[in-house]
């Protein structure tokens, strides 16, 4: 992609958990693809995907390459506005303090803003 | 309008593929320009030359190749998504040993920079089936 192209703010909403289906890696790919060609990204992780988040995972149990890796490398790739839905972490028992990065927490109401201020949304 | 179309389902698994399928017809014909589509994740299955359904029942991948060749338009199943799944195009399978290889003659493997620089140059990207 050239440089003369447009950047944009897209925001991914990233709400499945980690292995029981491919979209949460699917997300995470968008994500770092779209880093790659410097657009500006905020990624949200809401519903069941706050369960990406938790630490320990042994995903090697199951034959899963380890998403939680890639979650690490987000810094790397300068994604640094990572979001976790509060409500999501709170009744699933996750502490903001406790994940594998550093998310902020935030409400519906700002996942809300977010969107709004977003050219592109992605879901899944 | 410019749009690229994302389809992130397989035919027959649900409705969505066949909706993008519509949409992407109904844009087409209201005037719209279709800068990209974009097969990922399940949506690869859109893109293999070997769906065979039923006689009676609406053949999408078909129609899809149909639309796509009729509108010249730019048709990317993400090659990662492919390979994992089975659609190959020929030299994929000549590189992985395999058999055989099915992608649809109008459809081009590709990476994930081609939805990056669609959603760059588009005015909307429309998302089917996540």
């Amino acid at each position: 992609m050239s440089t003369s192209q447009p950047s944009k703010t897209i925001t991914f909403i990233s709400r499945s958990t980690p292995y029981g289906s491919g979209l949460a890696k699917a997300c995470l790919d968008m994500v770092l693809c779209a880093a790659v060609f410097d657009q500006h990204i905020n990624l949200v992780f809401m519903d069941d995907g706050v369960w990406q988040l938790q630490p320990h995972q042994t995903p090697q149990d199951i034959n899963a390459k380890d998403l939680s890796a890639a979650l690490s490398a987000l810094p790397l790739y300068e994604v640094s506005n990572i979001y976790a839905e509060s409500e999501a972490l709170t009744t699933r028992g996750l502490a903001a303090e406790q994940l594998i990065i550093e998310v902020t927490p935030c409400s519906a109401e700002q996942i809300a803003t977010l969107i709004r201020q977003s050219d592109v949304v992605y879901q899944l | 309008m410019k749009l690229t179309v994302l389809v992130y389902s397989a035919p027959y698994s649900s409705q969505a593929a066949y909706s993008a399928y519509r949409f992407t017809a109904a844009a087409l014909a209201a005037g719209h320009e279709i800068y990209r589509l974009f097969f990922y994740y399940d949506g690869v299955h859109n893109s293999t030359a070997l769906s065979t359904p039923p006689q009676d029942e609406f053949d999408l991948v078909q129609a899809w190749s149909e639309l796509i060749k009729t509108h010249k338009l730019d048709a990317i199943s993400c090659v990662s998504s492919a390979l994992r799944r089975g659609v190959l195009d020929p030299q994929e399978a000549a590189r992985y040993e395999k058999d055989a290889a099915n992608l649809g003659s109008q459809f081009v493997l590709s990476g994930l920079g081609q939805l990056v620089d669609a959603n760059a140059m588009s005015d909307r990207v429309m998302s089917f089936g996540a």
